[in-house]
């Protein structure tokens, strides 16, 4: 279970960007996290205190919450590389760990 | 869109006249400032001021400092946030920067989830104020700055269709140049206002002016104010006060005899008199006079002493055979010394407006005026002396002030340079040197609406006050401090006389 990877995503509504932002994540996910990603996705039109809990103002926000240390990325996470990099996971240990499992 | 466009009252003490009746309802506000020019306070107050006179909630966002310090910067201004967040009136919205996350940006993004934040507070505690503070913050955030311009239109465009009014904060890097660093103004703001905190010969001066209100009037220029712990922002409106005086024409006694025969039958009440003289002419004693005359007659005065310690004034009060001790404590003086360098200008007219509120007085005596001059600019100066004048004459009191001339014998002081036009009545005392001796001559110089005396008389002291004699004859060059004897027809017929041997 350790490496469960937890990610928030917070969207407004059906925007462009949001969308993007929705179907990148899900890529990336598949691509290049071995699919093992919990991820969900947070609407602020409908969860605003959500979103003020955690003092998201940008949309589309992804937010890492474990393994930690905690993450934010904004964007539409068009640019896949630099998702990879900001989330800050160690890739070929995460890819290791699938292999012996 | 011609439709009258509102105004929503803040309850700022001042503002509201300077803006004339408000902020433009329902839009929002730009208040644009240098550091520590008093944007965060004026965004708070805008929604403290809500709360309690309006019972409007509202919602305070802020993208710099956190809640937990906006907090305790402002309690200390007498408003008690945590206990109005615990009773659903004030709501922070807390968009400062999040130090132990570094932002990382992969693609397009708006500050959709700040709107919908604040939407959702607005909604909560049904907010009818909104103040975002400060807008620096977000730009030096992001880099996508024209993105920004554009988000933060939106919000603008957004609150205004809640029908929210809103107040923006914004740095400016200079006094007078920009109104912004980042040009916000062009996108937000139909309506604009600045406060300064200029450095004016080595005097602070804040002041507040409101650049455009776009459909809609307010005054024009900078208004002085202040920030006093316990109300926040005190604006000072100048010229919006002056308008409504309204003149009397009942006379009051001046405490003199003669010098009510002088002014041709006593001062008019809600009158401004200014008594104008060198160190030791009878200045102190004519508002001494002036404060006796009206207990006598059973009003209540009240002295504002700049000069003199109450020590002083008592001991000289009693020298003249004025005892105001008593008169205190039967409830008809109020004597109140403050030493001029204590605080600003703005700071003294606040508290002497707070006193005059408090003890409603029929006189005020100010002894000196001038001695204030030394804490503030000459502009400051000025706008001061008008703030008063414009406010004691509103409140029907009459008032007498006291002018220290710089040198012994002659000369103007400043004070009547800035005031004489806003007087009713000027009382000149001077020093004569005649005969090798030092005499004192006093004349009334102006008095607005009434014939009077236009000699210059002699006058004594004693311990039983000022004594008002006879006029100098065949003297001139009193008032310029060079008095020469001039010779009368009188005086060649006495000669001839003297001459022929007749007499």
């Amino acid at each position: 279970m350790d490496g469960k990877i937890v990610l928030h995503l917070y969207v407004t509504g059906g925007t462009f960007p949001s969308e993007n932002a929705r179907a990148n994540l899900k890529r990336l996910c598949q691509e290049r996290l071995g699919g093992c990603c919990q991820i969900r996705v947070i609407d602020v039109l409908e969860q605003s205190e959500l979103a003020e809990t955690h003092k998201i103002i940008a949309t589309p926000t992804l937010l890492k919450l474990s393994p930690k240390p905690s993450r934010r990325i904004i964007g539409d996470l068009s640019d896949s590389d630099k998702v990879i990099a900001g989330l800050g996971l160690c890739i070929d240990k995460l890819q290791a760990d699938q292999e012996e499992e | 869109m011609n439709a009258i466009i509102e105004k929503l009252p803040t309850g700022i003490p001042g503002f509201d006249s300077v803006a004339q009746n408000g902020l433009p309802k329902g839009r929002t506000t730009l208040v644009a400032g240098s550091a520590g020019s008093g944007k965060t306070v004026f965004a708070a107050q805008f929604l403290s001021e809500g709360i309690l006179k309006y019972d409007e909630p509202g919602v305070f966002v802020t993208f710099e400092e956190s809640p937990d310090d906006i907090c305790r910067n402002i309690v200390s201004l007498g408003w008690d946030v945590p206990q109005w967040q615990r009773e659903g009136k004030w709501v922070f919205v807390d968009a400062s920067p999040q130090t132990e996350q570094e932002t990382i940006v992969a693609g397009a993004y708006d500050l959709g989830a700040l709107l919908a934040r604040i939407e959702g507070a607005i909604r909560r505690i049904g907010a009818k104020r909104v103040a975002m503070d400060s807008l620096g913050a977000i730009f030096s955030r992001f880099d996508d700055q024209s993105g920004i311009r554009s988000e933060l239109f939106r919000i603008a465009a957004t609150l205004r269709g809640i029908k929210v009014t809103a107040v923006m904060t914004a740095e400016r890097t200079e006094e007078h140049g920009d109104i912004t660093r980042y040009g916000v103004e062009e996108f937000v703001a139909d309506n604009v206002i600045i406060l300064r905190n200029a450095l004016d010969a080595e005097k602070r001066r804040r002041t507040l002016e409101i650049l455009k209100f776009r459909g809609t009037n307010h005054h024009k220029g900078e208004f002085p104010f202040t920030i006093i712990p316990g109300e926040g922002i005190v604006v000072i409106p100048l010229s919006s006060l002056e308008l409504k005086q309204k003149s009397s024409d009942i006379r009051i006694t001046s405490g003199n005899t003669v010098l009510d025969e002088m002014c041709g039958g006593g001062f008019f009440r809600d009158s401004i008199i200014l008594v104008s003289g060198a160190t030791g002419t009878g200045k102190t004693l004519i508002s001494t006079e002036f404060i006796s005359g009206a207990v006598k007659q059973g009003e209540r005065c009240l002295l504002f002493a700049f000069e003199e310690s109450r020590e002083q004034l008592f001991r000289n009060a009693i020298g003249w055979g004025r005892d105001f001790k008593r008169m205190e404590n039967e409830g008809y003086l109020k004597v109140i010394c403050v030493y001029p360098e204590v605080a600003g200008l703005e700071d003294h007219f606040i508290k002497m407006k707070t006193e005059i509120e408090a003890f409603k007085p029929h006189r005020v005596a100010i002894d000196s005026l001038s001695a204030l001059e030394r804490v503030s600019t000459a502009k400051g100066f000025r706008e001061f002396i008008i703030a008063l004048t414009s406010f004691i004459k509103h409140e029907e009191i009459t008032g007498l002030f006291t002018s220290t001339a710089p040198t012994l014998l002659g000369g103007a002081t400043i004070t009547e340079t800035h005031i004489s036009t806003i007087t009713d009545s000027i009382i000149l005392l001077r020093y004569l040197e005649m005969n090798s001796e030092m005499r004192r001559g006093l004349t009334v110089l102006k008095m607005r609406g009434s014939m009077h005396d236009k000699s210059i008389r002699q006058f004594t002291i004693d311990n039983t006050g000022m004594h008002v004699g006879e006029p100098f004859h065949n003297i001139s060059g009193i008032l310029a401090g060079r008095p020469v004897h001039v010779e009368t027809v009188e005086d060649f017929c006495k000669l001839g006389r003297l001459l022929k041997g007749t007499e």
